[in-house]
């Protein structure tokens, strides 16, 4: 699925990573536990979450996760964008709820890891 | 090759920072993507549990041909019971670590799940020096 279908689907607002809308991605992982998102083997996901702070920019980068999805309206710092756009992430906020934006992008045929 | 980082105690701005700068290394060195992704999943986390629990601590990575070798070295209360520690599911983590996404119960078992070899020598009142062996 593409990052901007992904978008589209959550009616999201892209905060950083502009230049990767065409990218493609096949699997996801929504958790607000970043131990947990830690203890995944697979890279190149989308991590759906909830915790918008520098660890989960942090946490992707070292997950090899190049895209995340901020669900509820939650801000992004600028010590959080200046950090993805270092490690080359992309970020895309949403105001719906993480369940909402899991269950859209599940329909429309994003993968689990589990 | 031999790269050192200090890690202060309770400041999660800087968390991860060490962990970035080693896995920038390792790529540039070419290691396979996979044993990369090992090497900072188990670092990451041994950088966030200085971070959480201890006053400061020094991250040591030595890089060969074959492997890495990290030793994480703190100054902190030291971990009373080693076992209990390494179990998943315990944690003693405060709100603000949970708050940032860690504090689960899952560090140290994840780290021994990415590492080769693992040891743990701790002192109560003194420290924790945790050292990660990843062949390459």
């Amino acid at each position: 699925m593409l990052i901007k279908d992904i978008c589209s689907l959550v009616n999201g607002e892209v905060a950083c990573g502009e230049s990767r809308l065409h990218d493609s991605v096949e699997f996801a992982f929504a958790s607000d536990l970043m131990s947990d998102v830690l203890t995944i083997k697979r890279d190149h996901f989308l991590l759906i979450t909830g915790l918008a702070n520098i660890q989960s920019i942090r946490t992707a980068e070292m997950s090899d996760a190049p895209y995340i999805l901020l669900c509820r309206g939650k801000q992004v710092s600028d010590e959080m964008l200046e950090l993805a756009e270092e490690g080359n992430i992309v970020i895309i906020k949403s105001q719906y709820s993480m369940f909402r934006c899991a269950g859209l992008l599940f329909e429309a045929g994003l993968k689990p890891v589990y | 090759m031999r790269l050192e980082y200090k890690v202060e105690g309770g400041d999660f701005t800087q968390a991860g920072y060490a962990s970035s700068q080693i896995k920038k290394t390792l790529k540039q060195l070419g290691v396979d993507p996979s044993v990369v992704k090992r090497v900072v999943v188990a670092l990451y986390e041994a950088e966030v549990n200085i971070v959480a629990h201890a006053f400061r601590g020094v991250i040591t990575a030595e890089i060969e041909s074959k492997g890495i070798k990290l030793t994480l070295d703190d100054e902190g209360p030291g971990i009373p019971d080693v076992n209990l520690a390494m179990t998943k599911g315990f944690s003693t983590a405060s709100p603000e670590v949970r708050e940032m996404g860690f504090g689960a119960g899952m560090g140290l078992p994840n780290i021994s799940e990415n590492a080769d070899s693992l040891s743990i020598e701790t002192e109560v009142g003194k420290g924790t020096t945790l050292t990660i062996v990843i062949n390459f």
